[in-house]
């Protein structure tokens, strides 16, 4: 190799390696501060300032759904740990239904959650329906809950 | 010099790239056509429907193997940018350059494909979670890429200047790879793994993975042609370009 190469081979690499450094730095430093969505136990725990807005993430309940007059509907939010009742006004996707990973924004009033717009969390999973339709009723036969299969999203 | 960096010399220069990928060309072109019907069909058609998204998940056949590619080529460009700063060889510049529409391309499909999805199934087009975001800082340097080296007179120059950017910019690729294990985001985590069982039915895992290789076979085939315009282009002037313009035909 060339002295010349050699010497551009070296300057690269600082370059590269600084960036790597600046970048590693940043990613750990934003792992503390970004975060896209609140649980419902953080928030009982009080880790969210009051009247901002916020995202808040989990599981909908079973058996927690209630539908009121045209769009409203309530449900309740859970992660296991903490309950927060959710209301919300609007179209809601595809995917939601109880026991759900659900994303909703919006703010605390009081003691509820009152959302402007509900997500619905999509898992990795990828099963066939007749392969779907099986395993539920093996689960059953057997009394495994039912979120035992699946890995936790949160 | 031994053989190997004789070899690397001979096919490194620009007649016989010229030649060589010529040659390979079609056959790439043709392999990745057959490939991609063959696993448009088995993913279309012959998967089973999934049992929350029926037929909606179908996506994921254009999707993810384009969200593979648009990393995979920005690795394959940083490469050939890293070998055009060092050691100054034209080949490796014209590759990065090539590489840059391709992946841009890849990334586009991506992001629109995940739009499309993501409506009806998470209910909205668009949100600012890690994932999405990384993927479009990543749209953004392929694009920067691009910009900088039509920016500059001077083909060499620009290519290197391009290449720099592009070479910084691969600091995104693993951000974009690990963003939905390192923070909270909308986007669901990786269902196809390298380590450890996948979280996708073998029916519907093979279409993927030949839509993968279709795309891979499509992507070389694409940056060959590219670079060989590139390379004609930016040889003009030299006997080997005009003996084969003659050759084919062309005006000289």
């Amino acid at each position: 190799m060339t002295p010349t190469r050699k010497r551009r081979l070296v300057a690269i690499s600082m370059i590269l390696f600084a960036v790597g450094v600046a970048t590693t730095l940043t990613v750990f430093a934003l792992q503390q501060n970004m975060t896209y969505l609140y649980t419902p136990s953080e928030i009982l725990a009080g880790k969210v300032p009051a009247d901002a807005r916020f995202r808040i993430g989990g599981m909908v309940k079973d058996k927690s759904i209630e539908r009121g007059h045209s769009l409203t509907v309530a449900f309740v939010v859970t992660d296991g740990d903490g309950d927060m009742r959710v209301e919300y006004e609007g179209i809601l996707p595809d995917l939601f239904r109880e026991k759900q990973s659900v994303i909703a924004t919006g703010s605390m009033q009081g003691d509820r959650f009152v959302a402007t717009e509900v997500l619905a969390k999509h898992d990795e999973n990828y099963i066939p329906r007749d392969v779907a339709e099986a395993m539920g009723k093996a689960h059953q036969k057997h009394n495994v809950p039912e979120d035992a299969a699946k890995p936790s999203t949160y | 010099m031994n053989t190997l960096t004789l070899w690397f010399h001979k096919i490194g220069s620009p007649p016989t790239f010229y030649r060589l990928a010529g040659r390979f060309t079609p056959w790439l072109f043709a392999l990745a056509a057959l490939t991609g019907l063959v696993g448009l069909y088995g993913g279309l058609v012959l998967a089973p429907a999934d049992y929350q998204q029926s037929d909606a998940y179908r996506i994921i056949f254009i999707h993810v193997p384009s969200a593979w590619m648009s990393l995979f080529i920005y690795f394959v460009m940083a490469v050939n940018a890293f070998i055009a700063l060092v050691w100054r060889i034209k080949l490796s510049e014209t590759l990065a350059m090539c590489c840059a529409p391709i992946g841009a391309a890849f990334t586009a499909i991506t992001l629109a494909t995940g739009s499309i999805w993501g409506k009806p199934m998470w209910g909205t087009w668009w949100t600012w979670d890690a994932r999405l975001t990384s993927e479009l800082v990543l749209l953004f340097l392929y694009v920067g890429v691009i910009g900088l080296y039509h920016a500059i007179e001077d083909r060499r120059q620009a290519a290197r200047a391009a290449s720099f950017l592009a070479l910084v910019g691969i600091v995104n690729v693993p951000i974009v790879h690990f963003s939905v294990k390192w923070w909270n985001t909308l986007h669901q985590g990786s269902t196809v793994r390298l380590l450890g069982p996948s979280a996708i039915d073998a029916s519907m895992l093979w279409p993927l993975l030949l839509m993968a290789l279709a795309t891979k076979l499509w992507f070389l085939g694409s940056l060959f042609a590219r670079a060989r315009a590139s390379l004609l282009e930016l040889e003009a002037g030299k006997d080997w370009a005009r003996e084969e313009a003659l050759r084919t035909g062309a005006a000289p």
